[in-house]
């Protein structure tokens, strides 16, 4: 892991997304859109009727969250990465066909995604799961977008300054997780 | 008969949903420390520090530990010498109703497994493990859990000739499935014998256990150190970034089984082994 924090923006510019290199620590500031699995679902069904989206996704840089109600006078509540295996079903047409620039979860993702993250260079990141009073710090302001009626797990907005990430999958392909935990795997 | 009024119970539910997603267990946040100081990779103690800042800023109350404040499991031991004046099972929804609106928690149940998967907006229901004790008491254990722990639960049913190296693989399936995915370093839970659903429950118990705190069979303790050692060379560690600190502890609780059987259930908690209890 790069003990240096590299700031930079979102949405991700090319540039941005092909400096990075699996282990950097960085800080985000501009704007993500929340998605997790019950708004991919929807998104993917749309495009499959090949019906309009509720909201443009291009360049779009995607957090895998569902946060907790905000209390009066704050953003948010508690705002960390859930799983981002469970959206890998979905993730290669948000790449492909959708063109966000990058993706922020926890966790392994699939041979498909790494193959997609690769051909159209959309890095995947990372946050500290199970940090999402940490996290939320850096949110703020929260605004939904589409999808109202599901709750937590709406689509919205999320203005963040300095949000902590670490890239788990460069556009190269290389893999974080591969990286740190090899030197210790003994079985 | 000692009586006690079913608000009794709701009021004292309410409250431990809340504390049990604010406040990190005390045995807990000790051990994060601890693990900090043996953590041989630098990355990952940085890590560990980053958990350690959360649970301090969650103790002040404004946001949950993690934003999945999960589903409500009760485990409620009541005396067989209580009555309880009301509706008991309501009574317990109604706490983890309130505590879930009241204390800003996220509602993450659906009415309904497969089909059209709405959510209940109020976290209810409850999955409760009832049992009957001796005296006049209730003790009611919350303890909230999250998806990315709980979707990586395993559960084999081996043969006797599997033995302990079978107990052993079960539970490296299961921790190197889980990789970051169950946030580590974890906490985890492995029943042995009984029939499935025993086996099952007997490893959410084990999750819920002390964290210090060690099987009273010696051969149990030892196999506990022994998983636990066997589990930190996998290399995942903190978040899966790589390190000796993938879990935490391995707890074991067992149950007499058939001549034929040795069920093993893994049951993970991430390193946020929320729980909360209280005796009434």
């Amino acid at each position: 892991m790069s003990q240096n924090k590299i700031r930079i923006t979102a949405p991700f510019s090319p540039e941005t997304a092909k400096k990075l290199r699996a282990g950097d620590q960085v800080l985000i500031t501009g704007t993500i859109l929340t998605a997790r699995d019950a708004a991919h679902k929807r998104l993917i069904e749309t495009l499959k009727k090949e019906e309009k989206l509720p909201l443009n996704l291009e360049q779009a840089v995607i957090y895998y969250t569902g946060p907790t109600p905000a209390r009066p006078g704050l953003p948010i509540g508690s705002a960390g990465p859930t799983t981002s295996g469970r959206m890998d079903k979905y993730t290669p047409t948000l790449i492909e066909k959708c063109k966000i620039s990058g993706m922020i979860g926890k966790g392994y993702r699939s041979e498909e995604v790494i193959e997609s993250i690769k051909k159209y260079a959309v890095p995947y990141l990372v946050t500290l799961g199970g940090a999402g009073a940490l996290i939320a710090k850096s949110i703020k302001k929260y605004t939904v977008l589409a999808y109202e009626d599901l709750g937590a797990e709406a689509i919205a907005a999320m203005e963040v300054e300095d949000f902590p990430a670490i890239v788990a999958i460069d556009v190269l392909g290389n893999s974080f997780y591969e990286q740190g935990q090899a030197p210790y795997r003994e079985l | 008969m000692r009586k006690i009024e079913a608000h009794i119970l709701t009021e004292a539910v309410k409250n431990l949903c809340i504390e049990a997603c604010y406040k990190l267990p005390q045995d807990t946040y000790e051990a994060l420390h601890l693990l900090k100081e043996t953590e041989k990779s630098a990355s990952a103690k940085l890590i560990i520090d980053d958990l350690i800042k959360n649970a301090d800023i969650a103790y002040q109350g404004e946001f949950p530990i993690c934003q999945d404040t999960g589903m409500a499991i009760l485990f409620v031991e009541i005396g067989q010498d209580v009555h309880v004046e009301g509706n008991l099972e309501e009574a317990l929804n109604e706490g983890v109703r309130q505590g879930y609106v009241q204390g800003y928690l996220r509602k993450s149940v659906v009415a309904e497994p497969l089909f059209e998967r709405i959510n209940t907006k109020d976290n209810t229901p409850a999955f409760i493990h009832y049992s009957i004790t001796q005296g006049d008491k209730i003790k009611i254990r919350m303890a909230p859990k999250g998806a990315g722990s709980e979707n990586k639960s395993l559960l084999k049913m081996l043969v006797p000739a599997d033995g302990i190296e079978g107990v052993k693989n079960v539970v490296l399936e299961a921790v190197k499935k889980a990789g970051p995915n169950s946030c580590p370093p974890m906490v985890i839970g492995v029943g042995l014998g009984g029939t499935m659903e025993i086996c099952a429950i007997n490893a959410k118990k084990a999750c819920m256990r002390d964290i210090n705190s060690e099987n009273p069979d010696k051969r149990y303790a030892e196999l506990e150190k022994e998983l636990l050692a066997l589990v930190n060379k996998t290399g995942i560690g903190a978040q899966g970034f790589g390190g000796t600190s993938t879990a935490i502890c391995v707890h074991i609780e067992w149950s007499p089984t058939h001549i034929a059987s040795l069920p093993v259930a893994v049951n993970i908690n991430c390193h946020a082994a929320r729980h909360a209890e209280i005796i009434i």
